[in-house]
């Protein structure tokens, strides 16, 4: 395969990160049992905290994602990858909100993580970090609220992983989330995304240059593992349509087969480039880590097996939004959150968008999805007496 | 399809269908209410505003589910036969199904439903029993098109139909108590009738229950 790493060492290590950065003290006890800290958690924010501290929205990154919502990234340059819901008078209101967004413990975005130096060794983690749990990564997000002095979110939303940490959140912090959006997300991880992730641990980890998670300290990175596992996932982010629609059987500069394993059609070519793009931003330590945590995902069992349970009483509004062609998140899974909600007779709202986007339609340009997003933000900021923008 | 949206044009009330004015007027200020098939929001949005209800909605079509999540009230995606299993019991004051049940496919377990989960249920259904429908019958020997029940046999929605009578001897045998009912002619119209008489039988295009269990 044609897939060549852009660099031998580790992506981004010599890019400065733009942002804010929390240094937190104390220790996390972490799920497993470990404690983790002291402890760094990176982010950004966007507009203003009211007088009142009641305007904050906290926005939860998807597994790929990072703390750059509304700002170039500092190491591919790309817009943030929310720029299109986030600024002055978008749906996510700058003049109106105060957005935060920290990168996810065990991140590779500054937060602390497996790439990062561990200070009892002075070496980078590699795999000796703690398997952390997306309990873990809210709590983590909670001394980043305490720090901002914020008793209570206006609203905490996010697409995919970032929606579970938004069930999370409602679950576990339900007096602090006045509002909460899980997009695109579900309560638990089905095996079918549980194997998907496995085939991208296993593309990671049979890449030689992976040295067993210790490739930093060998100047090596993984790059082609980590490559071929973002080319899997990316496939489960779109949907058989849009693929269709975007590529078909289009050659990729050439008008007639290559009889080669040369990328002869277009679809390949888009894949190979979002797989070499990806490993120029992304750890791939990390991508381990942050797979599992969703995989151990499973708000139900931590309530006695019954997901109302883990809603029990709760004032949250809610809104749940899942997309028509969405097959990794199906709209299925994103019921049974309705359901669940139901059962605890919170107050609920449910939206399937209608799309033949894929997962992905979360990040793109989907008016229905935002017209809705809107239309409750504005409902949900009456209720709570906060002023228009 | 929904039915609600299909016969909603017919009414064409100042401010809200006949039916569904009626259905507010029997709803205490400040009750938390259930509306199913709620359509684009025009009952939850009318008790918001007048009667400071905590309201929220099931709706079947898309379009009607977002048009009222964009208008800032609480709406879920969902149906009568299939959605309101997971519903705590009492947790509203009001359940609310208007012209739908006759589109249900187990009309008999979403009554039930509905008077589990509402303290109180509000159902309004086209009475099968009317003149016209009996006549379209007896005279014409054709299944019946009317302003409420407007479709040709082969598409209709409405696939559980009955009489006023009919609707009175279900709850009755489900132990469930018609605390009020009301008569209406199409447009929503109140009867000076028995409501549930062989007179309102024969007269009535509607009728609209108040239910509580007993």
């Amino acid at each position: 395969m044609n897939l060549s790493p852009p660099s031998s060492t580790r992506p981004g290590s010599a890019v400065q990160r733009p942002g804010l950065r929390l240094e937190v003290a104390e220790k996390l006890r972490l799920d497993s049992g470990v404690t983790l800290g002291p402890f760094t958690i990176a982010y950004s924010t966007y507009g203003n905290l009211n007088a009142e501290r009641s305007n904050a929205i906290l926005i939860c990154h998807a597994l790929t994602g990072d703390q750059y919502v509304a700002e170039p990234h500092p190491i591919t340059g790309k817009p943030g990858w929310w720029d299109i819901l986030v600024g002055p008078g978008k749906v996510l209101d700058t003049d109106r909100y105060f957005l935060i967004c920290p990168n996810v413990l065990g991140g590779c975005m500054g937060s602390t993580g497996p790439g990062e130096i561990d200070p009892a060794t002075g070496k980078p983690w590699g795999l000796t970090f703690p398997v952390y749990t997306i309990a873990d990564m809210v709590r983590a997000q909670v001394k980043l609220i305490d720090h901002l002095g914020i008793e209570q979110l206006f609203c905490v939303t996010g697409g995919s992983m970032g929606g579970m940490q938004v069930l999370e959140w409602a679950s576990a912090y339900p007096e602090r989330v006045f509002a909460a959006v899980p997009i695109a997300s579900a309560a638990r991880h089905s095996a079918q995304n549980i194997a998907f992730h496995e085939v991208g641990r296993q593309a990671i980890m049979a890449d030689p240059d992976w040295c067993g998670g210790n490739y930093q300290q060998q100047g090596r990175n993984p790059a082609r593992g980590l490559a071929v596992a973002r080319m899997a996932a990316h496939i489960t982010y779109l949907s058989e349509q849009a693929l269709h629609r975007k590529f078909g059987r289009n050659l990729q500069d050439r008008n007639a087969l290559g009889f080669s394993f040369d990328a002869d059609f277009q679809v390949e070519n888009y894949l190979r480039h979002q797989g070499i793009s990806f490993v120029e931003r992304f750890d791939a330590n990390s991508y381990l880590y942050m797979t599992r945590a969703c995989d151990y995902f499973d708000l139900a069992a931590e309530h006695g097996g019954v997901l109302a349970n883990a809603f029990k009483g709760t004032r949250t509004r809610f809104c749940v939004i899942s997309f028509t062609s969405d097959w990794l998140y199906p709209t299925a899974e994103n019921r049974q959150i309705v359901h669940a909600l139901n059962a605890a007779a919170a107050n609920v709202s449910f939206v399937e968008v209608e799309t033949d986007k894929g997962h992905d339609a979360f990040l793109l340009d989907e008016p229905e999805f935002h017209a809705t997003l809107r239309g409750f933000l504005d409902g949900c900021a009456q209720h709570r007496g906060l002023k228009a923008g | 399809m929904d039915a609600r949206n299909l016969t909603r044009n017919f009414a064409a009330p100042p401010e809200l269908r006949g039916d569904l004015r009626l259905a507010a007027e029997m709803i205490e200020p400040g009750s938390r209410v259930l509306d199913i098939g709620c359509g684009d929001g025009e009952l939850l949005s009318y008790l918001t505003r007048h009667k400071d209800v905590d309201g929220r909605g099931m709706e079947l079509s898309q379009s009607g589910v977002n048009a009222c999540v964009r208008h800032g009230l609480s709406v879920i995606q969902g149906d009568a036969d299939n959605d309101l299993a997971d519903y705590p019991t009492g947790a509203f004051d009001y359940v609310v199904l208007s012209q739908t049940l006759q589109a249900t496919r187990n009309p008999r377990q979403v009554l039930l439903h509905l008077a589990r989960i509402g303290k109180r249920a509000i159902v309004s259904i086209p009475n099968f029993g009317h003149w016209r429908i009996r006549a379209s019958l007896l005279i014409q020997g054709r299944l019946p098109k009317t302003a409420l029940l407007p479709f040709p046999w082969y598409e209709t929605p409405n696939i559980h139909l009955c009489t006023i009578q009919d609707f009175a001897t279900l709850c009755a045998e489900e132990g469930i108590r018609i605390e009020r009912s009301i008569s209406l002619d199409r447009w929503g119209r109140p009867y000076r009738l028995n409501p549930v008489g062989a007179l309102a039988n024969l007269l009535a295009e509607q009728g609209l229950f108040l239910l509580a269990r007993r």
